[in-house]
């Protein structure tokens, strides 16, 4: 769990902080914790985004010191520490990796004295020292690196199936026991060099690969930390207030949400409108007002005053539920697909144990003993070194997402890009992807500076986004910052006022005005009322990203087909896509009249990247072949898609499709190497002519081969 | 050949010393945190990140 109890007393607690982006924030959580009372220790993590905090139960709880960090300005919350596991595996690793690299060093250091003393004739007593030495390196090493790669080929053998990890595990096996047989025997030539250093260049490429995982799954993880965990329950009978775990909601409960809380369940809105920040399911950042009777979904923030709601659904049948199962069936389609190295190594383990076999036999019928067809056997097995098969993949992978993470692109997984490369057609979601998601007041130019200021000063006592654009266009006429009128007040789910000697000033919705409007527009109309004054309108609307009409243009230079499908209606859409130059722009989508847009143009032998960044645009971001969202999407959403892009930047479509496409042809390069390596050192080996200086060689010049083609990458050619 | 004697275990120990280094560093939580420490250095606040120093 997150919360322990230590020795002393103090309780220890991790909460994930969700903006926590540079060291100023660091500095800012450290110092507001620890002038809180209560709090012995924080330490924050600015690579997870966490903070460790020690504190004393009886003066502080956790609550507490998520209300003192969001009091600082930080959002938190607590994280669970069920993903603890998946850290302890990338540490096993490292030590591994570790172990391996210590041991593969000394015992090179030993062999190459070996094969130097071979041509100056090293005397037969101090080379057997020198093999008993690296044995006594070697085996309890390979014992404790190897232990990655024989888990993972019992477990697959155990069902019947060959992985990769079973030819590597008998390889380092047969390598290590067949020197040990002949350090025993007192022979001349050892393996242990190349079965350790086997060990090493493979623990490296398992290591980059699952520290890519990591980085993802880290992400996720604090994702998931900020779902509502707790509800306000109140009683039918005595009207008292009870706090319960979300998961103990029943339908039909009557439950509170206190502003600025989230949604816990999915509910009809009892009594006064409510205003909610439903971004974490829309991805929409404009509040949304909502009315009696009408349903909410879990997971929505209130910004209004306090609402009471009737529970319709359990937790676990919530919408954000049902989304979650609903792209749990689609990643079960997905996961059919078979990754690059897979399907190398059902080739090449049958293969290589075949050539093993008929290696052993061709040399028992050419009439040589037991013993020596038997050591022939084995360096073919060493010789075919699945060395670079196993980094041919992950160093290119690693190098690729590092690429795309320096341009703020996260790669959440190794095979993201193996079907990114794949893609030919890309679909766009419109609200928060081609545009911004961000209002900006529309009508500014008719707006006079006087009445703009008088509006800015209201608007900066709000958080609001649609105060917030108010400001930002005042900022702009005005080239300063704005001042907040003095003795202006919010009132939640209504706007801001400020008494003037003149009167009362009010900026906010049409009835927190007196004006009368039709109901459609008071979401994204905000009016100021001044006494003596006609009440004056504030429209917004939303801007395209700054270069989204040069990333569609490099998408269709490149030659990607482009849909535009959106939920909105044609009007705006078709301007948008006019603008875009987009030709097929669908609008007025349901989810699943997305979901079947994307299924028909499969239909048509098409692979499709999806990016979007609403829950509704979810189930289509698993469905699709490969999916991007942006990080200021919903959290749902960046969960369910393959890559999360950050900034406003669009132009990182194309560039992650060209890197994904040219990270498979350095893949595929890497395997023709690797291939190519097996035909010139398999004949010597089945012909008996391999020595351990050569098998030596081969393994650690192929796996630096391999490496530096996967760098080639990250000095690529710019697209 | 005796100069064996002294250099081979010399050299062990050097090796297996660069080994328990690496491995206390990982369990001292020496990588944990990659980017913050390298801003934390730049923070002039005495107490920052240890209160009770």
């Amino acid at each position: 769990m997150a919360k322990t109890l230590t020795l002393d007393g103090f309780d220890e607690a991790v909460l994930s902080v969700s903006n926590m982006h540079c060291g100023g924030c660091v500095r800012g959580i450290e110092r507001a914790l620890s002038e809180t009372k209560g709090i012995a220790e924080a330490r924050a993590n600015l690579t997870t985004k966490r903070v460790r905090v020690r504190f004393d139960p009886s003066a502080i709880n956790v609550p507490g010191v998520v209300g003192a960090l969001a009091k600082a300005g930080f959002e938190a919350a607590r994280f669970d520490g069920g993903l603890a596991a998946a850290d302890h595996d990338q540490r096993f690793l490292l030590k591994c990796l570790g172990v391996a690299g210590f041991a593969a060093a000394n015992i090179m250091l030993l062999m190459v004295a070996v094969w130097a003393g071979l041509i100056q004739d090293m005397d037969a007593e101090t080379r057997s020292l020198f093999h008993w030495l690296a044995a006594a390196i070697a085996l309890p090493a390979v014992a404790y690196a190897g232990r990655p790669f024989f888990r993972s080929a019992w477990t697959a053998l155990k069902v019947w199936r060959v992985n990769m990890d079973v030819p590597i595990s008998l390889a380092v096996l047969l390598a290590t026991g067949m020197s040990v047989w002949q350090t025993w025997a007192g022979a001349d030539e050892v393996y242990f060099d190349a079965a350790v250093s086997l060990l090493f260049f493979l623990l490296i490429g398992r290591f980059l690969d699952a520290r890519m995982r990591g980085k993802a799954r880290e992400a996720a993880g604090n994702l998931l930390a900020f779902a509502a965990s707790d509800a306000t329950v109140i009683d039918p009978q005595t009207g008292a207030h009870r706090r319960v775990a979300t998961s103990e909601v029943s339908v039909g409960n009557r439950v509170l949400v206190a502003s600025g809380e989230k949604v816990p369940v999915d509910g009809r809105i009892l009594g006064r409108a409510a205003q909610l920040d439903t971004s974490l399911i829309t991805g929409e950042s404009i509040p949304r007002t909502y009315r009696d009777g009408e349903t909410v979904y879990a997971g929505c923030i209130n910004l209004g005053s306090a609402i009471e709601l009737r529970a319709i659904a359990m937790a676990d049948d919530s919408l954000l539920a049902d989304i979650a199962k609903l792209m749990e069936n689609a990643q079960q389609g997905r996961n059919r697909f078979v990754r690059l190295a897979d399907r190398a190594a059902k080739i090449y383990a049958p293969l290589v144990h075949g050539l093993g076999a008929l290696t052993f036999i061709g040399w028992m019928i050419a009439g040589a003993g037991v013993e020596q067809s038997l050591l022939t056997a084995i360096a073919v097995l060493i010789i075919t070194c699945p060395c670079a098969l196993g980094l041919a993949v992950p160093a290119v992978q690693v190098v690729a997402s590092g690429r795309l993470l320096r341009r703020g692109v996260l790669v959440k997984s190794g095979a993201a890009l193996e079907r990114f490369a794949e893609v030919d057609y890309v679909v766009f979601d419109k609200t928060g992807t081609l545009t911004l998601g961000q209002p900006k007041v529309r009508n500014a130019s008719s707006i006079p500076d006087e009445t703009l200021r008088m509006a800015a000063s209201l608007a900066a006592a709000s958080r609001h986004p649609l105060s917030q654009a108010i400001v930002q266009a005042a900022e702009a006429r005005f080239g300063s910052a704005c001042s907040v009128a003095e003795g202006a007040e919010e009132v939640p789910g209504a706007g801001t006022k400020a008494q003037t000697p003149a009167g009362e000033i009010r900026l906010g919705s049409a009835g927190w005005c007196n004006v009368q409007s039709d109901g459609s527009q008071n979401a994204t109309t905000v009016w100021l009322s001044q006494p003596g004054h006609e009440p004056l309108a504030f429209q917004f609307t939303d801007v395209l990203r700054p270069d989204a009409v040069a990333a569609v243009a490099s998408l269709k230079q490149h030659g990607f087909g482009i849909v535009l499908l959106s939920g909105d209606q044609a009007g705006p859409v078709n301007a948008i896509a006019a603008e875009l130059g987009i030709t097929d722009a669908r609008s007025g989508l349901s989810p699943k009249d997305k979901i079947a847009c994307l299924e028909a143009i499969h239909a048509q032998g098409h692979r499709v990247l999806m990016v979007g960044d609403g829950l509704n645009d979810a189930p289509a971001l698993t469905s699709a072949h490969a999916s991007m969202s942006p990080s200021t999407g919903a959290d749902i959403s960046q969960n369910a898609a393959d890559m999360v892009f950050q900034g406003q930047s669009l132009s990182v479509v194309p560039e992650a499709l060209l890197v994904a496409r040219s990270a498979k042809r350095r893949v595929l390069e890497n395997f023709a190497l690797a291939a190519l390596y097996n035909v010139i050192s398999v004949p010597l080996a089945i012909a008996g002519f391999v020595t351990p200086l050569l098998a030596a060689a081969a393994m650690s010049s192929s796996s630096i081969l391999v490496t530096a083609n996967a760098l080639r990458l990250r000095y690529g050619a710019k697209h | 050949m005796s100069a064996l004697v002294i250099l081979i275990p010399i050299a062990l120990f050097l090796g297996g010393l660069g080994l328990a280094a690496f491995l206390w560093s990982m369990n001292n939580g020496q990588y944990d945190d990659l980017e913050g420490a390298a801003n934390r250095l730049l923070h002039d606040d005495p107490h920052n990140g240890r209160p009770d120093s």
